[in-house]
């Protein structure tokens, strides 16, 4: 057993687990925020991506106890309050999800995405860089395009910020 | 009517909750006192089970019981059923094998549970599920159609001799044959449709709950029609009585038909809650998902299409052979007959056709349906085959299929169909000029300059949805009648509840179905709220499948609407001493026509509540129900280009252009039915490019992960371009045809017509990997 603590959407929490626990065990059945989903076993859909010091991280490749102190966002931890993330927004907006299934992994990776590319991204890294997220909805035509839109407001709020 | 009613692009409401993790899936729920579960399944293809040794696993730490298949049958647990009956031609009754929820003395396929291990927590009860010891002994296997048939073939089942199901024919087998022998022209092919396996991202779970001190019993299942897996579960396998049993589907995580049936798990997990009296929850791991899901296709086929002198069709002949699997699945009889050869008129008009259909046992998962189930199949033969026969005949490929369609409605096929409406024309001028496919020869020539092969690619689907009226599917054998039920609870402040007997697992219904409401009433989709998925809440419904919650679902709460309005104004006519005839209803308001008299929606609904001032003899309260039962087969129908361009020294395809005409008759939300198209070509062109279950000749399950299978990942696909054409449906009340599925349906034949035209290379079959396509650029050298 290991006695692990870290900082989960802003709160501090603490558990004892077994070695062998993985991070997404830990948040879904220790922590309750069942909003990351394990849709594989083999580290190749994505519906476990969460943040881990902000970089996104398939949540099913970790264990709960490399995660010892370290801060980590969900989904459940995305909106600010009843303001969406605009990425969220985007999913919506976009018609970017169906059954909901793969969504907290492709927004937790796309808001990393967009992180990463601040000059913008267009359609073929976009897909390119989507390849650790499976979705079998949407044939990721709307997903694409949510990302870009929201990719679009985050960078030009990026810049103003900058600029100011 | 309004901004959020019927043909409004609205954003979905159900959004809200998946966008920021409030989704609540089967794997979500916690029971107090819950206990986890971990199969024991076969590791062989084929084998005698001789013994079972629990003793080591149950005294492992955590577990609470080791079950296995001789105690569910000690409990009176039934075996599971094929709930479609099909009769061979010789008139016998299809051979169905014994399917016991956990194989007692045989195991038939790679993954078949044979005990169940119960534990405080899931990682003890797969340690203990690894210490339980069963001595088997392998028989010979059956991995495949071509190994089933085989004289002298190992039997699977004592019931099934030769491993054979069922020998159908639909069809007029002679006159199909005279006009074969007097043709101008015949093309023939051999097609094989890949096994795929549909893959929704949540795995399927089962939480079963038997509460002693009630009596009671509660399963949520990632189920695509709860209702159906209650009815099925009571009436069939025993597991509860019906009136003591809910079932709840709640968030669930994709269907596309592998959620429709009812599986030994879930039946398992209920009946050991009852066995150990503690809730037990099972969740599958992918891997479990692939060796036990039901898996869709896995067709051979042989085609012959005859041509006059003037390339009209005279003929159409289809041999195939479908693999069920080990076992027959719940609907999976209805697949590969019912569900595909009535489909083999396609769009065109042919004087006669006959298809004969074998149907076979293999040590594979069951077969049964997939997005598409046996449209697909019966799609991907015909349109295969017209683009060759346009080859063959040196003649374009639109033209031909524009020569033979039907153009007048109703039309009668020679395999059962009427079709009811259509414009197949219509669509395939769409398809054409979005994507510029007379100026193609530019663009190949243009490919060709930098090394590329560029070749393009047609295929005009129909398709058939809203499996009905129940009466036609009950006399071909099905153990079910196919309408849908809805109520529609209006409160006494005026917000809805629409309760319907469908089930959204990603549709959006959610949204939808309350665009009818606000179109009716003018009321916002806010204020409708659409309850589904729980038996205690929703008393009957067929569930979600065959692209039929609109066709079927829709039309059944427009007829609850049609009560509701009927009632609504009477109470509003007594009300402002009018006639309910001059009553309308506009914007949230009940008025009377041309005067200034009306009142707010909600006071005619408050009205119903209070019932102080209602019409003689009304009773008081403003809620109805309707069970709705369609009057045909509604058939959306279109037309998908795909153009690629090959890269001659690897074989890889790109797909640089998907174009889509479909018509699915009325509309409700754009939006979602676009998402629907776009969903449905991804896992058509999955099937065309990457997608195959691969078993060994030892019946081992090759592709069993996402390292394996090769799932269309957002780099496989190029973005769509989507759009509709539109003929109303004459057989319901909205006009709709259905969407779900189309896509799925279309997109293979499309996709491979192209390859073959850009490789010059007519032989290659699905999926078409780099390799495929590489191989097949060599042997056209």
């Amino acid at each position: 057993m290991s006695d692990i603590s870290m900082v989960v959407n802003g709160r501090n929490v603490s558990g004892s687990v077994e070695d062998r626990t993985l991070l997404v065990h830990f948040l879904r059945e220790g922590l309750g925020l069942t909003g990351t989903h394990v849709g594989c076993d083999t580290s190749q859909c994505g519906a476990c991506v969460v943040h881990v010091n902000g970089k996104a991280v398939k949540s099913c490749t970790m264990l709960a106890a490399q995660a010892d102190g370290a801060d980590v966002t969900t989904i459940e931890g995305l909106a600010d309050g009843d303001n969406l993330n605009p990425v969220q927004a985007a999913f919506k907006e976009h018609h970017g999800l169906q059954c909901g299934f793969c969504t907290p992994g492709m927004i937790m990776a796309a808001t990393d995405m967009i992180n990463r590319h601040p000059e913008g991204l267009d359609e073929a890294t976009v897909r390119a860089e989507l390849e650790g997220n499976i979705c079998r909805c949407t044939g990721y035509h709307n997903i694409v395009k949510a990302i870009l839109a929201a990719s679009k407001k985050m960078n030009k709020k990026g810049k103003a910020k900058k600029a100011a | 009517m309004g901004m959020e009613g019927i043909g409004a692009r609205v954003a979905r409401k159900e959004d809200k909750r998946f966008i920021t993790g409030g989704g609540r899936y089967t794997d979500d729920m916690v029971v107090p006192g819950m206990k986890h579960a971990v199969f024991v399944r076969s590791p062989h293809a084929h084998a005698a089970i001789r013994k079972i040794n629990t003793k080591a696993a149950e005294a492992m730490p955590g577990v609470i019981g080791v079950l296995t298949g001789k105690q569910i049958k000690a409990d009176g647990i039934g075996n599971l059923i094929c709930g479609w009956a099909i009769t061979s031609k010789d008139g016998s009754p299809m051979n169905m094998g014994a399917w016991e929820p956990m194989a007692t003395s045989t195991a038939r396929f790679v993954g078949e549970a044979v005990a169940i291990v119960v534990a405080d927590t899931q990682a003890q009860a797969r340690d203990a599920a690894e210490a339980v010891e069963v001595t088997y002994k392998e028989k010979k296997v059956v991995p495949d159609i071509a190994a089933a048939l085989k004289k002298g073939a190992p039997q699977l089942h004592p019931e099934a001799p030769g491993n054979l199901i069922y020998d159908w024919e639909i069809g007029d087998s002679a006159a199909t044959d005279k006009a074969i022998a007097n043709a101008a022209h015949v093309t023939r092919m051999e097609i094989t449709n890949n096994r795929l396996v549909p893959n929704a991202m949540e795995p399927r779970a089962a939480l079963g709950h038997y509460d002693k001190a009630e009596d009671h019993y509660t399963c949520w299942t990632t189920s695509q029609n709860p209702h159906v897996a209650r009815l099925v579960m009571s009436a069939f396998y025993n597991v509860a009585p019906e009136n003591k049993f809910r079932v709840i589907a709640p968030d669930v995580g994709g269907g596309f038909g592998s959620k429709i049936f009812i599986y030994p798990e879930e039946i398992i997990c209920l009946w050991a809650s009852k066995r150990t009296g503690v809730p037990v929850k099972w969740v599958a791991d992918r891997t479990e998902s692939f060796m036990t899901d039901a898996h869709g296709r896995d067709h051979v086929s042989t085609i012959e299409i005859a041509f006059d002198k003037d390339n009209k069709i005279t003929g159409l002949k289809a041999d195939t052979v479908a693999n069920l699997g080990a076992y027959m699945s719940l609907f999976s009889s209805s697949v590969p007959t019912y569900l595909y050869a009535t489909l083999l008129s396609g769009q065109y008009n042919i004087p006669a056709i006959h298809c004969n259909v074998r149907t076979c046992y293999t040590n594979t998962a069951p077969v049964d349906a997939y997005r598409g189930a046996g449209r697909p199949e019966a799609c991907y033969l015909i349109e295969r085959t017209m683009e060759t026969a346009a080859r063959e005949l040196g003649v374009s490929a639109a033209e031909l299929r524009s020569k033979n369609f039907i153009t007048e409605f109703p039309h009668q096929t020679p395999v059962i169909m009427a079709y009811d409406a259509g414009d197949f024309q219509a669509s395939l001028d769409a398809a054409m000029t979005a994507s510029k496919y007379d100026s193609f020869e530019r663009r190949r020539k243009a490919a060709a300059k930098k090394g590329k092969l560029r070749g393009i690619g047609m295929s005009c689907y129909i398709e058939a949805c809203g499996i009905a009226p129940s009466a036609a599917v009950g006399s071909l054998g099905a153990g079910v009648g196919l309408w849908e039920s809805a109520e529609v609870r209006v409160n006494a402040v005026g917000s809805i509840e629409i309760l319907t007997g469908s089930h959204s697992h990603g549709q959006g219904h959610e949204t939808t179905f309350a665009q009818l409401a606000s179109d009716r009433f003018g009321v916002p989709i806010d204020s409708v709220s659409i309850v589904h998925g729980d038996t205690d809440k929703v008393q009957m419904g067929m569930g979600t499948y065959g692209s039929r919650s609109g066709a079927v679902g829709m039309s059944a709460i427009e007829k609850a609407l049609d009560k509701v309005e009927a009632k609504a104004k009477k109470v509003a006519a007594h009300l402002l001493e009018a006639d309910d005839k001059d009553i309308v209803i506009e914007n949230g308001e009940v008025k009377v026509a041309g005067t200034d008299k009306k009142l707010q929606w909600f006071e005619v609904c408050l009205s119903a509540y209070t019932a102080h001032n209602i019409p003689d003899g009304m009773e008081p309260g403003l809620k109805e129900s309707a069970f709705y039962d369609p009057t045909n087969f509604t058939f959306p129908a279109g037309c998908y280009i795909c153009e690629v361009e090959v890269d001659p020294e690897t074989g890889d395809t790109e797909i640089v252009q998907f174009v889509a005409a479909d018509d699915f008759g009325k509309i409700i939300n754009p939006m979602i039915v676009e998402g629907q198209v776009h969903g449905g070509i991804a896992q058509g062109i999955g099937q065309a490019l990457l997608e195959c279950a691969h078993y060994d000749s030892g019946g081992e399950l090759l592709t069993a992960s996402y390292m394996d299978y090769a799932m269309p990942r957002a780099d496989n696909l190029p973005s769509f371009d989507v759009s509709t054409t539109e003929t109303a449906c004459p057989s319901n009340p909205l006009g709709i045809k259905g969407c779900g599925e189309a896509g799925a349906i279309g997109s293979p034949p499309a996709v491979i017509n192209a390859i073959t035209d850009a490789i010059g290379n007519n032989n290659l079959a699905m999926p078409a990997t780099s390799q495929a396509v590489w191989a097949a650029i060599q042997a056209a050298k």
